[in-house]
């Protein structure tokens, strides 16, 4: 039962990311992409990672994904841009990726027909991923802060100058 | 898997019953805010009126279900239904009484934060789709203002979280049988009361919408049915909020004499009602000021509260 469950999911999301890719229209290929990222959640909670799952939709297709549409619909170009799209997606463009792509897949072929541990089926409480966060990987949570907060720092010196000509040029 | 499922007449009764409320919920704003504004408000279509409702579904079932040739049908079309479903799939964690509910799932209230979170692509898909710079700019507004106050509306109910220790929202009441959680909390409760009204786009925060100065805002080329999905959709999305209100701080189906399933009800139809004398009560703020609002005085709050809360609970246990 889970196994198939699992196959389905598997499915929807390879499927709604080779869309995403092939779409031309980019509020379309969006709404793939977050298609995609609701079915690896649920891939997570079929092999017991709830909370993983949960974070899953409320930050990447909850809060990032939306981010997302947000800009595309604020360069909303219309027919333009899917010209242009369709002029990048030409067939000879496809052969270097799936090479590539093709590769890792006989690789997971491979570990998947020799039997690698593949079965992890027990459940993650949220206490688990605390201790697990702020125990033996704490070093990488701070890393990761201290990115973040250097993106932010970068956001707002970006968003500077244009807060300064704004005020001169009320004042004036 | 301890997401332990309820039996089929709780599903069945559930479903219906809050669709039920979030129909009826157009007649009693109509009514509640006439009684503030000392008129008399629909009262003509049955008993007190409360056929209104009946009256308002003919009509928009006749009303020609338009789709404007130069929007995006597809999404379009599929737009309206999201609200509509997220908010409802949000009803399955709501403890409605013990042993009343559809699933009992340990992470019930990220379950409540996703779902919320997911509503907005209702909003800005329809304002892309629509094709017109007044759905766009209410689309903006939409995306700008829920990503925003989502930010404060996780950080403020972590309070409650670390109190009771636990995302499960009926471990939540239970932990409130000494007290409800409004008293140590009762600042994350002022800022996740703002953020659950930005979040479901209610006045005095319905920039999205916003008559005077949008039109219609996002579903300015919305008619019949589909309107009637985003109309149903905000009252489904209140009815979800004052539910959920009232299972974090105002302690559940707790409560003395009256049975537990009445208690909730009770407490959730003060929620909504609530919702509805505010927007009889408050001018909307300009939109520079809402997103001021929420970023300066708002997170820096939450965070206040957050930490204030951690240093009380790990003294007192630790």
């Amino acid at each position: 039962m889970a196994l198939t469950l699992f196959y389905i999911t598997s499915a929807v999301a390879v499927f709604a990311t080779g869309m995403m890719i092939t779409r031309l229209n980019a509020v379309h290929a969006l709404l793939y992409l977050i298609l995609s990222l609701l079915a690896v959640g649920v891939i997570f909670f079929l092999l017991g990672a709830h909370f993983a799952a949960v974070l899953e939709v409320i930050i990447y297709a909850g809060a990032i994904m939306v981010l997302f549409v947000f800009v595309i619909m604020m360069l909303n170009q219309g027919q333009k841009t899917m010209e242009q799209e369709d002029a990048w997606l030409q067939p000879g463009i496809w052969i270097g990726p799936s090479l590539l792509a093709l590769i890792l897949f006989v690789e997971l072929l491979l570990i998947v027909v020799l039997g690698g541990n593949a079965e992890t089926g027990h459940v993650v409480d949220s206490k688990q991923v605390g201790i697990a966060l702020y125990g033996p990987y704490l070093l990488a949570v701070e890393l990761a802060s201290l990115l973040l907060l250097a993106g932010l720092v970068g956001a707002y010196h970006l968003g500077k100058p244009m807060i300064k000509t704004k005020k001169s040029g009320g004042n004036s | 898997m301890n997401a332990g499922l309820g039996d089929a007449a709780d599903i069945i009764g559930i479903l219906v019953s809050v669709i039920i409320v979030a129909a009826m919920l157009i007649w009693v704003e109509r009514r509640l805010l006439a009684v503030w504004q000392d008129r008399l408000g629909p009262n003509r279509v049955g008993p007190l009126g409360l056929m209104q409702v009946v009256a308002d579904m003919i009509k928009m079932f006749f009303k020609e279900d338009w789709i404007p040739p130069f929007s995006d049908k597809l999404v379009f079309i599929l737009a309206p239904t999201i609200v509509f479903i997220t908010m409802l799939t949000g009803f399955a964690v709501i403890p409605f009484a013990p042993g009343v509910g559809i699933i009992d799932f340990n992470f019930g209230l990220l379950y409540f934060l996703a779902l919320s979170s997911l509503s907005v692509y209702s909003i800005v898909l329809a304002g892309y789709a629509s094709n017109n710079k007044y759905s766009l700019l209410g689309g903006l507004r939409a995306a700008a203002q829920t990503v925003s106050y989502e930010v404060f509306m996780g950080i403020s109910i972590m309070g409650v979280v670390m109190l009771s220790g636990t995302f499960n929202l009926r471990e939540i009441v239970e932990a409130q049988r000494d007290g409800w959680f409004i008293i140590p909390q009762f600042f994350g409760f002022i800022i996740f009361l703002i953020a659950v009204i930005a979040e479901s786009r209610r006045a005095p925060l319905d920039l999205p919408e916003a008559e005077q100065e949008l039109v219609g805002g996002f579903h300015t080329e919305y008619s019949g049915m589909k309107f009637g999905m985003f109309f149903v959709g905000e009252y489904l999305a209140i009815t979800l909020s004052s539910a959920i209100i009232v299972t974090l701080f105002f302690g559940g189906w707790l409560g003395p004499w009256l049975p537990p399933l009445v208690w909730f009800c009770l407490k959730t139809a003060v929620g909504i009602m609530f919702f509805i004398l505010l927007r009889g009560a408050l001018p909307r703020p300009r939109y520079d000021q809402l997103m001021t609002f929420g970023w300066k005085i708002l997170l820096p709050a939450g965070l206040l509260n957050l930490l204030v809360t951690g240093a009380v609970v790990l003294s007192l246990h630790g």
